[in-house]
């Protein structure tokens, strides 16, 4: 309900906004697609011949895509399970009644704002090292053979790290959702005999299962591109074991200048991140009605 | 000065027709309500006229001028809201300052005229605080205080009593009423409450649909309300409205009375009944009675102290002059 | 829900979440710690570090000498400032049109800003490489403002919605009947109602844009460098570095971990779109 005058306005005040972000999308989309169809490489200068699908051929059929594939999928889901898992309980315990609530809260949530770079070479150097790590100095004292992470078990090493990172994020949210769960309701199951388990289950969880939706589509579009914690740690490796799509696409096309492609994987890329992010719209937008 | 016509002005949002083409005058200084249940299009053709929504159809004209195309900050037209609208970051003194500000009016002179509105409206000791700190009647007298320091053409309400108590709306109808006296400025009143419309209109514009039902002087629409929809809306308690062969006897298709135009006797009447519940007002009761042959029960006013309980038999006998006749279409009949 | 808890029961409670909490937190508290102590304490066993050495604020001095933290630091300062303030001058109209003229597509319009935040970085990352090298801004404070913009453009523009929603159309109506033009309304009536929103707003993409690690290490190189960069530039260290590590982790993280002590609330909301309150 406005006037034709507010209408024009409106449209020219969205404008901007529209426009750049049609541009920042469209532009740099359509040269990663046409780039793909390329032999491109920075290195070797001159023409840049039309050579269809073959960079799609020869990323897909490259054993470190398998691999990196593999990874990704390893590091998304073991990150979902970890703070899923501990959201969940963090929240619940956070939800109880106690002392000092707001200074627990505070700490527990401060990873989150710890930038990646910061967090991934804290954890491999003051943690995870063998010899001078908290983790090597625990198992001198215990007397055991410590274990090098990043040797012996590195993408469980990198999946732990985005795991502190992370959980703050998905304990956030979940303790939000709980605290709008009607206490009534609770105290109606009680009232009707359900026992702390069957409250859980049959009342808190079925609250929760937006927000544990949610946490898991927004989590899911960020992990799918965790880039720092693996630069600074293992750039990769040893081989390829800590390898994810966004890093092999990075070392192709900015490590090895093949444009080509490197953009083959970003069009891949993004075909992956958007089966997540159809699921995760319709939410939003489902909200957004209510 | 602040004569307003509307000139062939229609409505549509979308598909929907909300005010299909209709004329209007409200001639300078007049105190006009428009009233109609919810819905009708009321606020919307008072939101036409301010100017916060383009006419589909058609040519509002604000003393002579053109004024259609115009934004409302051009119209010089004041508007209360029904939620008051107070700008919650700004002091009292600020808020009715801001039109001012907007007009960029001499320092001096806003101090005056905020000094002066605060005079007015009571509202001196409170020229510091924030909205929300005043009570609902304070807040509205900050709305109105807004709205005359611009010394507008008119004033436009937007149901602006409908969020206070029973108690206070009736005096702010008495202190807008005096406002109107003082100033004499053309004022257009929305509202669903006919009490209202009734104690302070000049002119009413009953709305139905979309469609003025009647235009005219309160009593006009008392004493001869053109329709059914207006003979069933102007009146408290409603004007009773008989179908039927009570109506064949007098020759229309329905036949309305007014509770105040029926004569109780214990002994004889043209209809007899028996009490049902009762509302003792003090100065007047009003009786529900189930008249033999009615398909609905009739209400009845009497004095305050009359005697009568649930279950006896009473005798009415309708004013003749004072029936109103309609026909098929629910139009007046002569 | 008025009900009484047993002491014990409380206690209990705090323990627990006291301990979960502080484990959480130790990898931040450890760094402060170790920040105080010489190289040479630094790799000694956890509790000698604790009770058995001493305290120094040398390596603060070591790390602003060796990498010059605050050129780093005012380049994350200028670039998370200036992305999230570019941003909200270009939101705030926006946000006012989806939220007070709404229109048929307004929804649309909004859902399909919101998918280009979903588009992966990388899936982007040669073109926006490659323009940035042919327009000279490779390594640049406003290539990086401008890039950080546009990736949190659609979360501004998406809290700012939500918060303008809040406010009763009928106040702004009131402004343009008092005489205010559309600049006016905004400036003096929607902004200052609008405070806290915006304030949380700026918090958040201040955050976000901070802690941005995907283009700023891509796209910088010497001389634009925010503290993401800076800290990377300790993966690959010579001799013992802890203690210089951690002070300079610590000065990279402080000012924002504040920030998003303060901002807990408004994250959900922010980082959720709206999906979970």
């Amino acid at each position: 309900m406005a006037t034709k005058a507010s209408r024009s306005a409106a449209r020219l005040m969205i404008s901007p906004a529209v426009l750049l972000l049609l541009g920042w999308m469209l532009v740099p989309l359509s040269l990663t697609i046409y780039f793909s169809f390329l032999r491109y490489n920075l290195i070797t200068p001159g023409a840049n011949p039309f050579v269809g699908w073959e960079n799609y051929y020869w990323f897909l059929t490259d054993p470190s895509f398998k691999a990196a594939m593999v990874n990704t999928l390893l590091l998304v889901g073991g990150v979902l399970l970890i703070t899923v898992a501990g959201g969940i309980l963090f929240a619940l315990l956070l939800d109880q009644p106690m002392w000092g609530q707001g200074i627990i809260r505070i700490m527990a949530i401060s990873p989150f704002f710890v930038m990646p770079t910061v967090s991934g070479l804290v954890w491999k150097n003051m943690f995870m090292n063998p010899v001078n790590g908290i983790f090597g100095h625990l198992a001198q004292a215990l007397n055991v053979q410590p274990i090098d992470f990043f040797s012996q078990i590195p993408l469980l090493s990198i999946i732990l790290i985005v795991s502190w990172q992370w959980l703050p994020f998905a304990t956030l949210i979940l303790l939000t959702a709980l605290q709008s769960l009607d206490q009534e309701q609770l105290e109606a199951a009680e009232m009707d005999g359900a026992g702390a388990f069957s409250r859980f289950f049959h009342i808190m969880l079925p609250h929760l299962a937006r927000a544990i939706t949610v946490v898991i589509l927004i989590q899911t579009i960020f992990l799918l591109s965790i880039f720092a914690e693996i630069l600074v740690t293992t750039n990769g490796g040893p081989g390829v074991s800590t390898t994810n799509l966004t890093y092999l696409i990075y070392v192709s096309s900015l490590l090895q200048f093949d444009v080509g492609m490197g953009s083959a994987g970003g069009v891949l890329a993004i075909i992956l991140a958007n089966i997540v992010a159809i699921f995760l719209m319709r939410m939003i937008g489902k909200n957004l009605d209510a | 000065m602040g004569h307003i016509q509307l000139k062939g002005v229609k409505k549509n949002f979308g598909d929907v027709t909300v005010i299909p083409t209709l004329d209007l005058e409200i001639e300078d200084g007049k105190f006009v309500v428009f009233v109609g249940p919810s819905g009708c299009g009321k606020s919307t053709l008072l939101r036409l006229i301010a100017g916060l929504e383009d006419v589909t159809e058609g040519v509002v004209e604000i003393d002579g001028q053109d004024a259609t195309g115009l934004p409302p900050a051009k119209r010089r037209l004041a508007m209360v809201f029904q939620s008051y609208a107070l700008y919650p970051h700004m002091s009292v003194r600020k808020n009715i300052a801001f039109p001012m500000k907007m007009a960029r009016i001499p320092q001096e002179e806003q101090e005056q005229r905020i000094t002066e509105a605060a005079r007015v409206l009571n509202l001196t000791d409170y020229l510091d605080r924030r909205p929300g700190q005043l009570s609902g009647g304070q807040r509205q007298r900050v709305a109105i205080g807004r709205a005359i320091v611009r010394e507008p053409a008119a004033f436009l309400f937007d149901e602006p009593l409908s969020n206070l108590d029973a108690a206070l709306r009736v005096g702010m109808r008495l202190e807008i009423s005096e406002l109107h006296k003082r100033l004499a400025t053309t004022m257009i009143y929305v509202t669903h409450d006919q009490v209202e419309a009734m104690t302070m209109a000049d002119k009413i514009v009953v709305l139905n649909a979309g469609v003025i039902e009647q235009v005219g002087s309160p009593l006009e629409l008392y004493r001869e309300p053109r329709n059914l929809f207006v003979a069933g809306f102007i009146g408290s308690p409603r004007m009773n409205l008989l179908e039927g062969s009570v109506a064949e006897k007098y020759d229309a298709h329905i036949v309305g009375i007014r509770p105040e135009h029926i004569e109780v006797s214990a002994a004889s009447g043209d209809w007899t009944g028996t009490v049902g519940v009762s509302e003792h007002l003090g100065s007047d009761t009003f009786f529900r009675v189930n008249v033999e042959g009615f398909a609905e029960p009739v209400t009845v006013r009497a004095d305050g102290d009359v005697d009568l309980h649930y279950g006896d038999t009473i005798h009415l006998t309708p004013d003749p002059h004072q029936l109103h006749r309609f026909d098929r279409d629910s139009a007046r009949l002569a | 829900m008025a009900r009484g808890v047993t002491i014990s029961r409380k206690s209990v409670n705090t323990i627990a979440a006291g301990v979960l909490g502080l484990l959480m937190f130790f990898p931040v508290l450890w760094i402060v710690i170790l920040s105080f102590k010489t190289e040479g304490d630094a790799i000694k066993a956890p509790l000698e570090i604790l009770f058995g050495t001493g305290w120094t604020t040398e390596s603060y001095g070591t790390v602003q000498a060796r990498s010059d933290y605050f050129k780093h630091f005012s380049n994350s300062l200028i670039i998370s400032l200036g992305s999230t303030f570019l941003g909200l001058l270009i939101a705030v109209p926006a946000a006012w049109s989806m939220a007070f003229v709404p229109a048929k597509r307004t929804k649309d319009v909004l859902m399909w800003m919101l998918s280009t935040k979903m588009l992966p970085p990388v899936g982007v990352l040669v073109p926006i490489y490659l323009i940035f090298r042919d327009l000279g801004i490779l390594d640049t404070r406003s290539g990086l403002v401008i890039v950080l913009m546009l990736i949190n453009l659609p979360i501004i523009i998406w809290m700012l919605y939500t918060y303008f929603r809040e406010i009763p159309g009928e106040i702004l109506e009131a402004a343009r009947m008092d005489g205010a033009t559309l600049r006016e309304e905004v400036v003096h009536v929607l902004i200052p109602m609008a405070i806290p929103g915006m304030a949380s707003t700026v918090l958040l993409n201040i955050i976000l844009a901070w802690n941005e690690a995907f283009w700023t290490l891509n796209l910088t190189a010497a001389k634009a460098a925010p503290l993401t960069a800076f800290i990377a530039s300790y993966s690959s260290p010579e001799g013992l570095f802890y203690a210089k590590l951690s002070a300079a982790s610590v000065m990279a993280i402080a000012p924002i971990l504040m920030m998003g002590w303060f901002s807990q609330k408004q994250l959900v909301r922010g980082l959720t779109f709206g999906a979970v309150k």
